[in-house]
Parts: C-alpha cells; sequence; structure tokens
C-alpha cells in the first residue's frame, strides 16, 4: 500500500539530503507560523462568540509593540531562510572542477545524449554512480527543462544557449528524467530513464552497446567537422589565420574590440559559431560567415568538444587526441 | 448611524426596466452587476475546464482526451480564471457596486469611462471565447516563447488579441478608481477614515494603470512575433525568448496583487463587522497594501530561477521576494488580532473570511519554499507551484471574493439568503479546496511537473484525491448560485443594514437609490466606530 501512495521522493544525488534538510527547516518554520495563527483564529472565534449580532468589542484598536515585534521577527527569520537557500543555490549551480560532461539536446519531444566518447542515446541516459557529471545541454526548437527528481535537479533548455546541471548520483538504480517546461502537445511523453551503474558496469556499457559505431569520439567528430566546414583554413593554430588561434582559448580570458572582456565558455564558442556577427574579438575583422543551419546542435557540441581538447600542450592541431 | 433609513419605491435596479435602460446605464451599481454576469459566465467556463483536467487526471494514462485537447483544457482554464475571473471580481464587481457608495459619491468620477470599460471587457472576452470556440490555445496561459511564437499552431493571435484588449478595461477601470477615491470622497471622509477595502482598491488601481501596459505591449510584441516573424524572442533572429519571460512576469506578478488585494479589503470589512471592532492597526493594514503594491513590481524574475538568469540577480529578486512576504504577514497578524476580545457573529460572510484565513496562510508561506532559491529549483514547475497559487488564487481571492458577494449580496438586492446554506458552502468550499489541493503539494515535492497529460503511476492515489476533492469543491460553488437566485424571489427583506454594520453603504436603502444617497453624508468618525455605539460591550 504504501508504495502506491509515496509521500517522499528517494534520495539518489549528493545534493538531495542538503535540499530535503533546507525543506524540512522551511516546512517548520511556516508550519509553527501557520499554526499560530489557526490556533489563535479558531480560539477567538469561539471563545468570544457573540450569538445575537446586538454586542460589539472591545475598543482595542492597535499595539505599535505588537506591529513592531510581527513585522521584524518574520523579517529576520525569513532573512534566515534566505541566507541559507541561496547557500543551498550555490551548491546546486556550481559544478565541482572535475565532472564526466554529457552533452544532450532538447527537442520535440525527446532528450538526445551525447558522451565524450562517442555512444549517444535517446531518452535514457547512463552514468557512473560517485562520480560527478555535468550534463551540458540547449534545446532546438521550444523550451524544455530538464528534470531529475532523484538528484533534485533541474535547468530550463533554452534554444541559442547553453544550461548546465551537475550531480554526483550516489545509489545506483533507474530514476525519472523529466521534461519540466510545458513543450507542445507531446510535453508529458517527452520523458525518459536515468540509469546509475556501478563504475565497472559503466565501463562495459561504454564499450558495449552504447557505443554507435563508426561515429568516434565527439573529439574526432568535432575534428571532422572543423575541416569539413573549413574552420581550419582561418583559425591556424599559431594565430597567423584571419581568425584568431583556438588553441588554449576554452577557459580563458577573451577581449573583444570593443574593449570587454569575457570568459570563453560554451555558450560563448556557440554563440561564436552560429551567430558570428555578434562579437569580434579585438584585433580580428568580422569576416566569420554564420553556420546557422550549416551544422546541427550535436554539430556544435562535437566542435566545441573538440575546441576544449586544443591545449597549448598538443604539439599539432590535426594530432590532438581524444583525452577523456 | 442608527437611524431609520426613509424607504423610497423607487432604487437603482426599478428606477427603469428597459434592456437599453442598463446597456446605456453610467450608474456603478449596474455596471457593477453587468460585470457580475460576464465573470460568472467566465467562472463557469474556466471551472468547466479544470473539471475536466481533474477528471483526466484520475488514472495515468491519457484516456479521456488527446494530449492536444488536454493542452488546450489547461490553457484555456488558465487564461479565464485569470483574466476574466481572477483579475475583474473583485474590483470590478464589488469594487464598482460599493467602492461610491463606501465614499459617500454619487457615481465614480468618470461614469461614461466606466460604461466603455465594460464594453472593452465584454469585447475581450468575446475575441477569448471567440478563440475558444475555433478550437482553443495551448500555450499555457503563460504565453511562453517561442512555442507561443513559432511551435503552436493554435489560436494564439485572437486569445492575444483578446487578452489585450480586456487589458485596457483593467487600465481605465484602475484610473477611474483613482480619481473618484481622491476627488469624490465625501465631507469628513478624510484618507484615514476611508474603509480599508478603499485604500485595497486603490493600491490595486495603482498595479492596474502601471503595470497592465506592460502586458499589452508584450503581447503585441508576441502577435507582432508570430504574424510578422520580427524576431524579438526568436534566436535564430538574433531574438532573445527570455525576454519575454521578464516581459510577462512583469506584469504578471504584479497581477496576482491586483487579484489578492482586493479580496484581502473586502475580509478587513467583513472582519471588522462581524467582530464589531475596529480593525486591528488600522494604518499598518493601510499601508500594508500600499507596500506591496510597490514592491510587487520588484519580484518578477523569481519565476525565472531556472532560465539561465544571472545568479547574482538570483540573489535579489530572492531577498525581494522574502520582503514583499512580510507585508501580507502583517495584515494576516492584524485580522487575527482584530478577533481579539470581539463579539464575535458567526454569520456567513465571516465563515468565508475564517476561510479565507486559513486558505491564504497557507498559500502564503508556501510561498516561503518559492522564494528560497535551494528550493525553488527544484519546486518550480512542479504541482506545488500549481497547488501554492490556487491556495493564493482560489483559497484567498475566490473566498475573499465570495465574503464580499455574501457580505454586500443585501445591499445589492435587497434581499436575505438562507444563512444555514450559506454556512454550509463555505464548508464544503473550504473542505473540498483542501482536498483538492493539499494532495499537490506532496505530488510537487515527489517531483510531478505540472501540465502534464499523463503522468506515471505512483502518482495516482495522489491525483485521485485531489480530484475527489474537486468533486466537493464543485457542489460548494454551485451551491451559492442557487440559494442567492432563490433569494432573488423569496428571500427575507434586508433592509438597510441587515449586518448592523458601521460604514455609509448601510446608510443607504438596499437596494440603494439610483443616486446612492438621499442627501450627501457627512462623515464624522472613523471606519470602524462599532465601540462608539451604545450597545453592551461583550
Amino acid at each position: 500500500m504504501l508504495s502506491e501512495l509515496p509521500l517522499f521522493p528517494e534520495q539518489a544525488s549528493s545534493l538531495a539530503p542538503e535540499i530535503d534538510n533546507l525543506y524540512f527547516g522551511v516546512l517548520a518554520i511556516t508550519s509553527f507560523f501557520a499554526l499560530v495563527v489557526v490556533i489563535f483564529v479558531v480560539y477567538f472565534a469561539v471563545k468570544y462568540r457573540d450569538y445575537t449580532g446586538d454586542k460589539v468589542g472591545a475598543p482595542v484598536t492597535g499595539s505599535m509593540p505588537l506591529e513592531l515585534g510581527w513585522s521584524l521577527i518574520p523579517f529576520f527569520i525569513s532573512m534566515g531562510m534566505f541566507v541559507w537557500a541561496s547557500i543551498v543555490f550555490f551548491h546546486i549551480i556550481r559544478a565541482p572542477d572535475q565532472t564526466l560532461e554529457i552533452y544532450s539536446t532538447g527537442k520535440q519531444w525527446m532528450w538526445r545524449f551525447q558522451h565524450i566518447d562517442g555512444q549517444r542515446e535517446i531518452n535514457e541516459l547512463h552514468v557512473p554512480v560517485g562520480r560527478p557529471v555535468k550534463v551540458i545541454f540547449t534545446s532546438e526548437d521550444v523550451l524544455h527543462d530538464l528534470f531529475i527528481p532523484a538528484f533534485r535537479v533541474k535547468a530550463d533548455a533554452i534554444p541559442g544557449r547553453y544550461s548546465a546541471i551537475w550531480f554526483t548520483a550516489t545509489k545506483t538504480g533507474e530514476y525519472h528524467l523529466f521534461c519540466a517546461e510545458y513543450c507542445g502537445t507531446q510535453h508529458s511523453g517527452m520523458i525518459g530513464t536515468v540509469f546509475v551503474m556501478e563504475p565497472d558496469d559503466y565501463q562495459a556499457w561504454l564499450g558495449g552497446g552504447g557505443a554507435t559505431a563508426g561515429g568516434g569520439t565527439m573529439v574526432q567528430r568535432g575534428e571532422q567537422l572543423f575541416t569539413q566546414l573549413a574552420c581550419v583554413t582561418c583559425h591556424l593554430p599559431d594565430g597567423s589565420g584571419r581568425g584568431p588561434s583556438l588553441v588554449g582559448v576554452f577557459g580563458s580570458m577573451v577581449t573583444l574590440d570593443n574593449g570587454t572582456t569575457l570568459t570563453a565558455d560554451e555558450s560563448y564558442l556557440r554563440e561564436s559559431i552560429m551567430n558570428s556577427q555578434a562579437k569580434t574579438v579585438a584585433g580580428y575583422q568580422q569576416l566569420m560567415p554564420t553556420f546557422q543551419g550549416l551544422v546541427n546542435e550535436d554539430g556544435i557540441a562535437s566542435l566545441i568538444e573538440y575546441i576544449k581538447s586544443l591545449q597549448p600542450g598538443a604539439a599539432r592541431v590535426a594530432s590532438a587526441q581524444a583525452a577523456p | 448611524m442608527q437611524t431609520m433609513v426613509v424607504e423610497s419605491p423607487v432604487n437603482y435596479l426599478n428606477v427603469r426596466h428597459s434592456v437599453a435602460s442598463w446597456l446605456l446605464t453610467t450608474d456603478h451599481k449596474r455596471i457593477g452587476l453587468m460585470y457580475g454576469i460576464f465573470v460568472t459566465i467566465a467562472f463557469m467556463v474556466g471551472g468547466i475546464f479544470g473539471t475536466m483536467i481533474r477528471l483526466e487526471l484520475t488514472t495515468p494514462q491519457g484516456d479521456l482526451m488527446a494530449a492536444d485537447t488536454y493542452n488546450r483544457m489547461f490553457t484555456m482554464h488558465g487564461v479565464t480564471m485569470v483574466f476574466f475571473v481572477l483579475i475583474p471580481a473583485v474590483p470590478a464587481i464589488l469594487g464598482n457596486f460599493v467602492m461610491p457608495l463606501m465614499i459617500g459619491a454619487k457615481d465614480v468620477a468618470f461614469p461614461k469611462l466606466n460604461l466603455l470599460s465594460w464594453y472593452i471587457f465584454v469585447t475581450g472576452f468575446i475575441f477569448t471565447l471567440t478563440a475558444m470556440i475555433l478550437g482553443g490555445v495551448d500555450t499555457g496561459w503563460t504565453f511562453y516563447t517561442p512555442y507561443s511564437s513559432q511551435g503552436s499552431e493554435s489560436n494564439v493571435l485572437i486569445t492575444g488579441i483578446g487578452v489585450f484588449i480586456t487589458g485596457f478595461s483593467s487600465i481605465l477601470t484602475g484610473l477611474n478608481f483613482m480619481v473618484t477615491i481622491h476627488r469624490m470622497r465625501a465631507p469628513g471622509m478624510t484618507w484615514f477614515r476611508l474603509p480599508l477595502f478603499i485604500w485595497a482598491l486603490y493600491s490595486t488601481s495603482l498595479v492596474m494603470v502601471l503595470g497592465t501596459p506592460v502586458i499589452a505591449i508584450t503581447l503585441l510584441m508576441l502577435v507582432l512575433e508570430r504574424g510578422l516573424h520580427l524576431g524579438i524572442f526568436d534566436p535564430r533572429l538574433g531574438g532573445d525568448p527570455v525576454l519575454f519571460q521578464h516581459l510577462f512576469w512583469f506584469y504578471s506578478h504584479p497581477a496576482v496583487y491586483i487579484m489578492i488585494l482586493p479580496p484581502m479589503g473586502v475580509i478587513s470589512e467583513v472582519i471588522a463587522c462581524f467582530s464589531r471592532k475596529s480593525v486591528f492597526g488600522y494604518s499598518f493594514v493601510a499601508f500594508s497594501s500600499l507596500a506591496i503594491a510597490v514592491f510587487g513590481f520588484l519580484v518578477w524574475a523569481h519565476h525565472l530561477f531556472v532560465a539561465g538568469i544571472s545568479p547574482y540577480s538570483a540573489l535579489i529578486f530572492s531577498f525581494l521576494s522574502f520582503a514583499v512576504s512580510i507585508p501580507s504577514a502583517v495584515k494576516t497578524f492584524n485580522w487575527t488580532a482584530t478577533l481579539y476580545k470581539g463579539a464575535i457573529w458567526w454569520k456567513t460572510p465571516m465563515m468565508f473570511a475564517l476561510g479565507f484565513l486559513g486558505l491564504f496562510v497557507i498559500g502564503g508561506l508556501t510561498g516561503l519554499f518559492l522564494a528560497s532559491l535551494g528550493l525553488d529549483i527544484y519546486l518550480t514547475d512542479t504541482y506545488f507551484v500549481v497547488a501554492h497559487f490556487h491556495y493564493i488564487m482560489v483559497g484567498g481571492a475566490i473566498m475573499g471574493y465570495f465574503a464580499g458577494l455574501h457580505y454586500w449580496w443585501p445591499k445589492m438586492t435587497g434581499r436575505m439568503y438562507n444563512d444555514s446554506l450559506g454556512k454550509f458552502a463555505a464548508l464544503l468550499i473550504f473542505v473540498g479546496f483542501n482536498l483538492t489541493f493539499g494532495p499537490q503539494f506532496i505530488l510537487g515535492y515527489l517531483g510531478m511537473p505540472r501540465r502534464y497529460h499523463m503522468y506515471p503511476p505512483e502518482f495516482q492515489v495522489l491525483n485521485v484525491l485531489s480530484s475527489a476533492g474537486a468533486s466537493i469543491l464543485a457542489v460548494g460553488y454551485v451551491l451559492p448560485a442557487m440559494y442567492f437566485l432563490y433569494s432573488l424571489k423569496w428571500g427575507a427583506k434586508a433592509g438597510a443594514n441587515p449586518w448592523k454594520a458601521t460604514g455609509l453603504e448601510w446608510t443607504t436603502q438596499s437596494p440603494p437609490l439610483p443616486e446612492n444617497f438621499a442627501e450627501t453624508p457627512v462623515v464624522t468618525e472613523g471606519a470602524y466606530a462599532y465601540s462608539k455605539r451604545e450597545m453592551k460591550v461583550a
């Protein structure tokens, strides 16, 4: 019977206990205030009941100490909740440094996942237990939202930019994966399953049926696209080309021609490919064409992974190897 | 105020009978009733959509209707209830009817503009109804882009235009109320002698006048984007889909206060009357309305915590969302304190008001979960949010509207309804409401997303409970319609002041004269001067 009437969701990530503690904390505080009000209302309504309607109440019109008390005390308590919840929030949005990265694209009405080693899957996501995983995702059409209740994580998938969620699964098993942002007719069918596996099983899965034959790793696919789309003709590794060198660009500070600086993250690289007119690196001319429509979301993710792999240590661009 | 009222055989209802005398009336009381007819129709239409939603969700499979139909159901439920019930119910029906009476005026400042507002409202409603008859709309009442601008194949344009038009009704009503409250108060009716309902209406009017143009512009941009592909919201043309959410919520969060502030004003009136006391901390209750109206404009982005906004702006909006809860808490504590040492008369309006307190407390406090950044990430877009805003909008706003309707019904119609049936309806609504929306908090924390046509089977028991509650709620809403209609013909005569209340509206006959008062009243005391009466102190 209890299995048919769950009252509390499964805790299957390192963040889940922290969020649940906050939930119970806020629940305790708010229940206290709700009870105080309800008890006083019921008590007064019964104690001071007048059946005739002919009496009048005592001339009590207000009290400054009470007003100050019930303004300030709730305010300070709410500030406590604000601080606590904000600390938890930063734990939710700040991924640790070393994460296993998985790319995803939402489209009406499915989730596609792409692993660094090249495996692709739809509406299923295989991850190892105990290791921080970061899912970097976007949408191909309308808004979606990647939501895994057992991990307590959620973020909107927004066309034209990247979002990310991160989690460290703590329990092997199968968990729901939902689209939580309304996206049209089959919104409630845009669901899937997260498979949390022991590291050994995960390695076996990576090497086995999950791998898509012939595609190569994401870096290899990105390298192929880098040549096919002729990116290679301008973005020479030594910086002598018409475009800036991309070696070591990921994660670095980039100075634009209008003097502003930014960190080259996934969203910046994506924008520079799809909407190349938007920002120009200082010292270069705005020559790059847009690749909107010429490369799909999976291709962009592969290109970005390839650009990430271009580190100064690698001798030649063409020989950059996948370093998962 | 206890003097006998000399009854005139002529009142605002029987002074003229022709259809034209209604359609061309500039009498605020008649206009209030005419809003009442359309809002009641909208409430029934929206209620039918809501019933269909609850019926579909009794089973995990999508077996009653197709996914597309379900999506249209919840969209039209939201559009109808928000724009044609919750926003106009208290200000346009009760506000129009009693506000000039309460301040001792003959009418609003611009009676013809008031009639125009009604025609604009009806035009917008007809557009929206047309869209529904043509097959409806499936974007959700929030019209989020790019689904609404590119994806949806439903009647987004006509619905958008309908809501756009209706907005002007709000703007003009807000303007009319503000001018009326500034310029038309009876001699002696100083600001701090105003009933708190007037303070609430004034604050609401501010939000209507300042906020509604933003939703009008936003919907216009959506219509243009959809029709002409301008690229305001389309990322492929350099637009930003999240910009729509900022603009939408810049109005639609303050709109929540348009829905809840006037019912809060009603609650102040009803609690004062049936406790036979002045509202505790009058000026704190009055100024908390203004504070809510002002701070309500500064919290919109708390709807966007998972939509990729900067974490630092999320911090600021979370802080402000906590801050805006304080004035509501202050009101609640003051209402509770008003009961202390009162002489509490258990009549139907008071039962609705006490029900309001219970439900509003739950609705307001669950808002703190959603203001908490670390929890909102998990809870947003789940049934927790659905439960929360129904506690505010139905548990709060509709309970408040029913409290007000039962309070002023004798004034509007001159007749009394059956008090026992009224109390029974209040009880049914309170129980049915909690059974409908209480389980949805648990469903939300379990992770059930909103706007789901099908759901995993482990959520079924709670969904069945919720649907069962909805059937009780439905009976609770049909019952008042029956005893109100019955009272029109067979109800006992109400007399000028059946509740023995203070307030200028109770000094004139029921139903009131066409021009409200036989002679302009002069005010010499505060709004709730019960203790000055020569009656026995409880």
